[in-house]
């Protein structure tokens, strides 16, 4: 068996989505699976069979960064970088369902997504404004 | 690479009737594996005994939620974010979206399962104080055909059941039939999102004018299983809600609560909780 993680990350040269706790506790690993996010440690990689995949690699169009990925610069989103992968991938998630959500419906939407660096103010920040400046492809 | 992946061994087989077949052939046994939230992180810990693993993720038979004249039938592969966008569930079945919804993160929701917060058994699990509460009852299926129970007899010990090792759950079944039952359910742990509960209630309770007609308390965490707390349950059927009632509901919750002191929380702590949450509840029902 092989987990989804380690075949992105090993197998595919995929090293956007990072191995965190490994337990599916902080989120660092979350991909979109059929659009649903998902933590790749968790996932027996005989299981993706048939779905489609989604990381963080395959959000930006050709040299153009995505919204999300814009608004997580322009907003100080970001640090260490070690979970935001796993945060736009969260929040592009939380988008689909909600798109003008509120600040509770955020801090849902990220509640597996772990950030030792940020204190999260600037992710949210970041989230609001991906969802004014909307995340049409 | 951290895990130890790939010392296990995991097959897939596209139909349940493949699944059980594999479970009642196979001298080597199979453990049954959904959606992984549980089973990936004791496998990834050296924790899972057994190497051989049987996916039973996305299998049509096992993930659906039918809604009958009578009761809602919902498949044990059912994932809690199915179970939560169910307008039928929100509807009827609310304190059942609200366990779903404090399982875990969106990412764990969109992958555990009902069946599998079943049959894990943890004591702690967010699911099982709601289904006791509506006396849910529970398939299980094998080759040799189902059979039912109520979910209330399923669990015999810490971490054990009823389940035959050819068996899985199937499905769980609840009644629709709540006309006058006012719910309630209230987890207590270390943070909102993703904490495992130090204890949880979860009840339903249905009143004849001022008097208490039926009761039916469900707990997490106060035992080594989850729990009907049916010391409390008799001390209130019958009565109205006077404080004499309340602290006899009180002292019958302490007297069947057996908690553990463990690295979230204390015995004491989690005895007293529990008196509090069902004397919250007692206080809506006056």
């Amino acid at each position: 068996m092989k987990r989804l993680l380690d075949v992105l990350r090993e197998d595919l040269q995929l090293t956007g989505a990072k191995e965190g706790c490994g337990e599916g506790e902080c989120g660092a690993c979350a991909v979109l699976m059929n659009g649903d996010l998902v933590n790749s440690c968790l996932i027996p990689a005989l299981q993706v069979e048939g779905a489609r995949i989604t990381t963080i690699e395959g959000l930006a169009i050709d040299e153009k960064l995505h919204p999300i990925q814009q608004c997580f610069l322009e907003e100080g989103g970001a640090q260490c970088g070690i979970c935001t992968p796993g945060m736009i991938l969260a929040t592009h998630h939380l988008l689909e369902k909600h798109t003008q959500p509120t600040l509770l419906q955020i801090q849902e939407g990220l509640n597996g997504n772990l950030c030792r660096c940020t204190g999260y103010m600037r992710i949210f920040e970041a989230v609001q404004q991906a969802s004014l400046v909307g995340t049409a492809k | 690479m951290r895990s130890n992946a790939t010392q296990y061994d995991l097959i897939a087989p596209n139909s349940l009737d493949a699944v059980l077949q594999i479970l009642a052939d196979s001298p080597d046994r199979y453990t049954p594996i959904a959606g992984g939230t549980e089973l990936m992180v004791a496998l990834g810990a050296g924790r899972l005994q057994s190497k051989k693993l049987v996916s039973l993720w996305n299998l049509d038979e096992l993930r659906f939620i039918e809604v009958a004249p009578d009761a809602i039938i919902i498949g044990a592969g059912s994932t809690f974010t199915d179970i939560r966008k169910h307008p039928i569930i929100a509807e009827e079945f609310s304190i059942l979206a609200e366990a779903a919804s404090w399982t875990g993160s969106v990412a764990n929701q969109n992958r555990g399962t009902l069946g599998g917060n079943i049959v894990n058994a943890s004591p702690a699990a967010d699911s099982p104080p709601v289904l006791l509460a509506y006396d849910a009852r529970l398939t299980l299926i094998s080759i040799r055909g189902t059979r039912t129970l109520p979910y209330r007899d399923f669990h015999l010990a810490y971490k054990e059941t009823t389940l035959e090792l050819d068996e899985i759950l199937h499905s769980i079944t609840i009644s629709r039939n709540l006309i006058g039952y006012k719910p309630y359910i209230r987890k207590v742990g270390t943070r909102n999102a993703q904490a495992i509960s130090k204890v949880a209630i979860a009840a339903l309770a249905r009143m004849n004018d001022a008097y208490i007609e039926d009761i039916r308390i469900g707990a997490a965490s106060l035992r080594e299983y989850p729990t009907r707390l049916t010391a409390a349950e008799q001390s209130l059927v019958g009565k109205t809600i006077t404080p004499a009632t309340i602290a006899a509901a009180r002292a019958a919750v302490l007297t069947e609560a057996r908690p553990i002191d463990d690295i979230r929380s204390t015995a004491k702590y989690r005895a007293t909780v529990a008196a509090n949450l069902l004397e919250e509840f007692l206080h809506t029902l006056e």
